[in-house]
Parts: structure tokens; sequence; C-alpha cells
């Protein structure tokens, strides 16, 4: 009998411990009441972008606090829609966020705020003298891209598809950071990512650009969500990204500004 | 000569005086839910009408066909390079050999994704042998089907030294003493009595080490890369299915729960039970 109570007891008190942390906090809260969070759910590529704008924000708004959910797009999509608390949705594509509007979650239509474009990445140097997108069909080159079913590789396969020319790469990665990290390590020999990755890398990659990438140029959409606990912090917040300053943090980072 | 017969014959009474204490089955059952349950969850979610399509897509076929493939490779390689390994393990007389046991552990504690890694650093473009493999025969190891085996003979290879060694150390060595005495040399014995008596543990060992390469992933995307019918397995289709298509991953997944099963179903019990 002793033993049962210990065992459950041990149970309930390892059970206990693992998910304390995130209960602590609501108490906190109610005893400031000025104190808010603010919750917004963010492409993975734009997390230097809005960790700098966090800052700011929190500067402007005193007593606000900035959470940031990260993530690949389509796995903050899939958040919302099983019913993952957020007041803002940045994703990095048109589709994604296609999937939590269709849902009804977002207030209004959500604002196209940033671009991107495709930019083929090399060795610092450019050692196998890549000059533009048919390059990366020569046989003797080792070519990595994002598989079609992500973002980056969807924009990757209407290049194809504009200019006619089939890549025949080593491997269709599942994000663009794998892509990017098959090149840094020296394992392929071109990719092709965003230009702010190449712009991210600084020195470790070359980054050449080509005009044909205009054909597949990628919208990121940003929407205040119907469920916001902090609907105005989300506008805000939303005015922020697509105002002057978010603008130049933007652009600052290689993003192509809102159109 | 022939092996002596390994029955052990276990009483009534004896079974009997081995009771079952009654407050094991709460937690017992809790443990039994938390594996269970997720998987019931997946097949809850599963849009079941649509299945047959979902899995019977080339993709699927392509990443299910590579999988088998690859995983029968890298268990018959960790059979072939496992087995010994667990001999000398349970049966070297040499110093630090509870130190090469622990570093034989290491892809057991280590996330897969640090030994694609680690792999990548070896073998890769620009690592230690992979340099030199390029320079001297013009071979990359990234890429191709043979990265995949690599990184799944090296995530499952401690599952398959794990399970022999134990066997090798419950079997004891009384019976090669005995073939000894008889005249017969190391090899002999090592042939007739050694093998036919761990041959269970090779078999569940075996069974373990190929479910493991099923499951693997993280080895194989941080090392092989992600090419249809090359390097893409079924447990990478997955993740990358759900980007763009949920219920596809979710069939798929379902697809490698109920092969593992199969597998550990098929080969296991007959393993324990005696």
């Amino acid at each position: 009998m002793k033993v049962r109570l210990l065992a459950v007891g041990a149970a309930v008190l390892a059970l206990a411990g693992c998910g304390g942390a995130t209960d602590s906090a609501a108490p906190a809260e109610s005893a400031a009441p000025e104190a808010r969070t603010l919750t917004v759910f963010a492409a993975a590529s734009l997390t230097d972008v809005f960790t700098e704008l966090e800052t700011q924000f929190e500067r402007d708004n005193p007593g606000v606090d900035v959470v940031l959910n990260y993530g690949a797009s389509s796995d903050l999509a899939q958040q919302l829609v099983n019913g993952g608390p957020a007041d803002v949705f940045a994703s990095a594509s048109a589709a994604t966020m296609t999937t939590v509007t269709d849902a009804g979650l977002i207030e209004g239509d959500p604002e196209v705020f940033a671009q991107n474009k495709l930019q083929i990445v090399t060795a610092p140097g450019n050692p196998e003298n890549i000059t533009g997108f048919a390059d990366l069909a020569r046989p003797d080159l080792q070519v990595v891209v994002c598989a079609p079913q992500v973002p980056c590789g969807a924009a990757a396969e209407k290049v194809e598809m504009a200019t006619g020319i089939t890549l025949t790469p080593v491997s269709e990665e599942p994000d663009v950071r794998s892509t990017l990290g098959r090149v840094t390590t020296g394992n392929a020999d071109a990719g092709l990512v965003y230009v702010t990755d190449v712009a991210s890398a600084g020195d470790t990659v070359e980054g050449i650009a080509f005009p044909e990438a205009d054909s597949a140029v990628t919208d990121y959409p940003i929407g205040v969500l119907t469920s916001a606990p902090q609907p105005e912090l989300a506008q805000a917040w939303t005015d922020l990204v697509t105002g002057a300053d978010g603008q130049a943090v933007l652009t600052g980072a290689g993003f192509v500004g809102a159109p | 000569m022939t092996a002596p017969p390994v029955t052990r014959r276990v009483g009534r009474s004896e079974q009997a005086a081995v009771g079952l204490p009654r407050f094991l089955w709460i937690p017992a059952g809790l443990a039994f839910a938390l594996i269970a349950l997720p998987v019931v969850g997946l097949g809850l979610r599963t849009d079941w009408p649509r299945l047959p399509e979902l899995l019977l897509s080339e993709a699927s076929l392509d990443a299910l066909r590579l999988s088998l493939i690859t995983a029968t490779c890298s268990t018959a390689i960790c059979i072939l390079l496992g087995g010994p390994l667990a001999v000398v393990l349970a049966r070297g007389r040499l110093p630090g050999l509870q130190f090469l046991r622990s570093i034989v552990l290491l892809p057991l504690v280590l996330p897969p994704v640090v030994g694609g890694l680690a792999l990548l650093y070896l073998v890769g473009r620009t690592g230690l042998v992979g340099q030199g493999l390029e320079l001297a025969f013009g071979i990359t190891v990234p890429f191709t089907t043979a990265a995949v085996v690599l990184a799944q003979t090296f995530v499952a290879l401690p599952f398959l030294v794990v399970s022999l060694e134990g066997a090798l150390r419950t079997s004891g060595q009384r019976y090669e003493a005995v073939a000894a005495t008889l005249g017969a040399s190391p090899a002999l014995a090592f042939r007739r009595v050694t093998v036919p008596l761990v041959l269970p543990g090779l078999l569940s060992g075996a069974v373990l080490a190929f479910a493991r390469c099923l499951g693997e992933f993280g080895a194989t995307i941080a090392f092989a890369g992600s090419l249809e019918g090359t390097t893409r397995t079924l447990p990478l289709l997955v993740y990358l299915a759900r980007e763009s298509d949920v219920d596809a991953a979710v069939a798929l997944s379902l697809l490698l729960v109920v092969v593992a099963i199969l597998v550990i179903a098929i080969a296991r019990p007959r393993t324990v039970a005696s």
C-alpha cells in the first residue's frame, strides 16, 4: 500500500513538475494588469527581422511582452488550425496563409508586407564559375534545391517552367536552410535559396542574382487572428511591420519591400 | 558433435511462487497508454477513404521500396559487423573493453541528426575520408543510396550489438568449455555451439535493428539528402508531405506504423517467449 502511494505520488509529482512551467506564468500576469503578451507566429525566415522589431515594439509599448514563435509556415498554419493561440500570423507563402484564412481564422484580408526572390548560392569566389540559371543544369555540378512541397522549392520549379531548363538536383531538401547548409559545408557546388538566406550567410557563400528569379517572387502575407486575445496590439504590430520602420529593417535583411 | 539441448524446465510450483503485485498494473497501464494512444490518434486522424490513393502514389511506393531495400542492407551489415563486435565485447579480454562498450552505445543516446552530421564531416566531400575518396576514386558518398545505408547502419548497430551481447552473457560459456575439452577448436566450438545457442538473441537484435532502420530520419536527412528513388525513404517523405498535404503525411505515418508492428510481431514474440 505504501509502495503504491509512493509510486502514484512520484508519477503525479513528475507530471506536475513537467507541466508546471506554463501554468505558473498565469497568476503573475493577473497581478500586474498592465502587463500584456502579444503572441506572433512567424515564418522562420523572418527570425532576424522580427527579433529586431520586437525590441522596438517593446520599447514603444511598455509592459508588453512580444512572444515570437518561429517555424516553417506550414507547421505554424497547422498549429493555428489546430487551436494554437496567437494574435498575429506572418507567413512566408500565400498558400499557407490561405490554409488559415480558409479556416476563418484571419480578420479581414491578409496584407503582403514583403517579398523574397531566389538567388544562386555557391562557395565564396564562385569556384565553378556559374554565371546564370542555365549553368545549374551543367552535368558536372552537384546542385541542391528545395523540394517542390516547400515554398522555396515551388519557386524553383516556377523558374524551371519559365525558362524551360530542367535541373537534376542531387537532393531536394526539406527547407531552405538545409539547402543553404549543403553549400556552406561544401557538399554541393550550388543551390537555389532566397536572397535573404544568402545575406544572412555572410562571407561563407557567394550569391549570384539571375533575371529569371523575377518569375517566381514569394509573397509574405501578415494577418491578425479573429481569436486574438490582444487585437489592438496585433494591429499595432502589423502596422509596425508594414510601416516605414518595419520596411527599412526588412529591406536591410535583403527582402524586397511591400509591393 | 551436436549442441546440447538448452531447454530449462520450470516446475508449476516455481511459476506460481512468482506473483504479480497488483499495484504495478496502474503505472504499467499508464505506460502502455502513453505509447499506444498517440498511435490510435494517428488512426483517428486518417482519411480512410483516400488512404489507397495516398499510399499508392508513385512517390510513396518509391519511398517504401527504398526503405525496405536499405533497411535490409543495413540490417545485413549490422549482422555481419555487429555480430562479431558483440562476441568481442562479451568474450574478449582487452583492457578498456568497458570504454569500448560505451562508445558502441553512443548512437543510442545521440540525436540521430548529430550522427548524420558526424558522418557528413567524415565522408562528406570536404570530410576527412570523403575528400580522399573523391580525389582518388571520384566517389561522392552523400546523396547516394549507400549514404542512406550508412546512416541507418550507424543508428541501428547498437540495437543488434546490445541484444546479442546480452544473449551471449546470459548463455554463459559452459557449453563451449565442454566442447573445448572434447577437442573442438575455438572456431568449431563457435560455429557449432555458440552460434546456435545465441541465434534467438541474434534474431531479436536483427529485428530491432531492422525496425530502427525503417524509422531512421535524422541521420539520413542530415547526411544522405532527400531525392525520390535515391535517398527519400518513407520517414523523409512523411516529413516532406506534411508541408503540403497533411492527410498524405498521416497516411504514410500509418503505413510506417503498420510495417513496424508487422516486423516486430512476426519475429519478436518467438524469440522472447522462449
